[in-house]
């Protein structure tokens, strides 16, 4: 149902390393499981609406007003590398 | 009985009559932490300052609805300052800036928070056994898990560890561990609680609710922490009661449906037979019972299999090791940070439904999975809608089996199934709750499932409430 390209395509997009056992291993009990989903077919749903959400509301906005924000220190605070005042990560531009 | 025994009502009503004071009670708490978490283990974080800080406010609060009450928070909500991991390597050393709202709320009632309990990685289990960290253990039956994902509050709550916990629940995680543990767990209709500072999971199926052992204290708890909150755009607004009005003894009249299709299905003749013998007792208190006809549950269990997955893969996205939690210290440049990170942070649960709902969302493939479970899940809110209509509540048994043993299921497909009866209410976003029915030929507590229509809580709060007083047993508790 799902072979281990499919699986190393999803890892990819979503960023996740993964070795040969672990391909494995996820080919396996991720096909099981859309198996199972495919069940899904068996309804009709032609002209059926999607549901995104169950609740009745629409375009939840507030007025255009500044509030309070999270002060610099706290949002730094979890920061595994900081300097200056900002996050610092590996670069991502290659030279 | 013990004071580590005693529900919020009782306790409130014992501080009321000066029989204790909200001291004794924190040290009656602490004390039966001590005696027993070595073997149930619920808390990844006991937060002792926290809970002090509530007991020097109740001079302050004293007159508000949880003051001087121990409870237990989820290691989902965000507070303030205090670790809240999720259960996961990725946020192990993780302290929010801010307090979820649900959480600021128990504080401004003067709750006494005892600690962050375990839980499934990231929300994502049926036993809490996906914990990165340890297993809990059912209070019933050590070598049994408590359920998932919130099996660390169910635990607590069953073991005296706290008077009532907030859990979280996406497919069934409040119930499913209330059910297993014997205490009364409620999924408030979606959006009747806020997320604000509840670490995401699916964001159209999450909601924190309440475990509680009796359903008095389930009415107390939702008056604390339900209503509408400008910072959850998903909240609603005018919806909020005061659902202690529902605590009567009455079901007369009261229309439940029994459907053929959930019942049908494999599972425990105990179970099936305690949720029956049940529903009889309301039968005969005044309840109007009529068999029902339903979407199968296995076409919900497909769809939240599909949507679930696909909002996780998206809200997960964001554990990229730059801003905060676990970055990886093997990485030599960018794109090493992101994998390994996201390699070392993150269970296999976690790691196979990112993935799941990265292929379902992706071209070519979310026409067929991502949106068709969308559309199914059109059909089945419209499902319970044409029910509700006709009828006031539906009932089930809230899981197939009682407890299941730790490591008794390897296959991810098999704990899947154990969602089967509560998963189709997170999709239609209708409110449900567990109540103990009865223990099976072990011991171990059976639970049954009172569903609502949306903002129907009060209907199933008052069918809950004679349920509990028709059946006695709320009292019996766990031996530790």
């Amino acid at each position: 149902m799902i072979d281990k390209k499919d699986v190393e395509y999803a890892a990819g997009l979503a960023q996740l390393k993964l070795d040969e056992e672990e391909k494995e291993k996820y080919t396996e009990q991720i096909g099981e499981i859309l198996d199972y989903v495919d069940k899904l077919s068996e309804l009709d749903t032609d002209d059926v609406v999607p549901t995104a959400y169950t609740v009745p509301m629409k375009n939840v906005l507030r007025k255009d007003e500044v509030q309070e924000s999270l002060p610099r220190e706290k949002s730094l605070a979890n920061a595994p590398d900081e300097k200056d005042g900002q996050f610092r990560a590996p670069k991502i531009m290659s030279d | 009985m013990n004071i580590y025994d005693l529900t919020i009502h009782e306790l409130k009503d014992k501080i009321a009559a000066g029989e204790l004071t909200p001291a004794e009670i924190k040290k009656a708490y602490a004390a039966r932490i001590n005696d027993v978490e070595d073997r149930v283990k619920s808390y990844i974080t006991v937060t002792d300052e926290l809970a002090d800080q509530g007991l020097a406010e109740y001079e302050k609060k004293k007159d508000e609805l949880l003051a001087g009450i121990p409870i237990a928070v989820k290691d989902n909500m965000s507070t303030d300052g205090i670790k809240t991991s999720c259960a996961s390597k990725m946020l192990e050393n993780y302290k929010p800036p801010y307090d979820a709202t649900a959480v600021e709320k128990l504080s401004e009632a003067g709750a006494v928070i005892m600690g962050k309990t375990n839980m499934d990685e990231f929300a994502m289990g049926s036993s809490t056994e996906n914990s990165a960290f340890f297993n809990t253990h059912n209070p019933w039956n050590l070598n049994h898990a408590p359920g998932g994902s919130s099996g660390g509050s169910a635990a607590a709550v069953a073991a005296g560890e706290c008077a009532a916990a907030l859990g979280s629940d996406t497919g069934g995680s409040i119930r499913q561990p209330a059910a297993y543990c014997g205490v009364v767990g409620l999924k408030p209709t979606y959006g009747m609680v806020s997320r604000y500072g509840l670490v995401a999971f699916a964001s159209s199926l999450d909601q924190i609710g309440p475990i509680t052992k009796d359903v008095e204290d389930s009415a107390i708890m939702m008056n604390v922490i339900a209503g509408h909150d400008p910072k959850d755009s998903t909240s609603i607004e005018g919806k909020k009661e005061d659902y202690t009005e529902y605590l009567k003894e009455d079901v007369s009249g009261m229309k439940i449906g029994i459907p053929e299709e959930y019942f049908n299905l494999d599972f425990d003749k105990e179970v099936k037979d305690s949720v029956m013998s049940a529903v009889e007792k309301l039968k005969d208190a005044g309840a109007e019972v009529e068999t029902v006809h339903m979407t199968d549950a296995s076409y919900a269990l497909a769809a939240y299999y599909v949507i679930a997955p696909a909002e996780a893969s998206s809200n997960l996205a964001r554990y990229d090791g730059v801003r905060y939690g676990l970055r990886s210290e093997h990485a030599s440049d960018v794109s090493e940070m992101f994998t390994n990170t996201r390699h070392e942070g993150f269970g296999d649960e976690v790691k196979r439904r990112i993935m799941i709902g990265t292929y379902a969302l992706s071209s070519g493939y979310y026409d067929a999975y991502y949106l068709k479970a969308q559309k199914v899940r059109t059909l089945i809110k419209d499902d319970f809608d044409r029910i509700f209509n006709d009828f006031d509540l539906i009932i089930t048994p809230t899981a197939p089996t009682t407890a299941i043993e730790l490591g008794s299921k390897s296959d991810p497909l098999e704990m899947y199934y154990t969602d089967i009866f509560t998963v189709p209410i997170n999709i239609a976003g209708v409110p449900a709750m567990s109540v103990p029915c009865g223990f099976d030929s072990n011991q171990m507590p059976i639970g049954l499932q009172l569903i609502g229509p949306h903002f129907g809580e009060g209907k199933i709060i008052q069918a809950a409430y004679t349920l509990e007083k028709l059946l006695n047993i709320k009292d019996k508790r766990a031996e530790l």
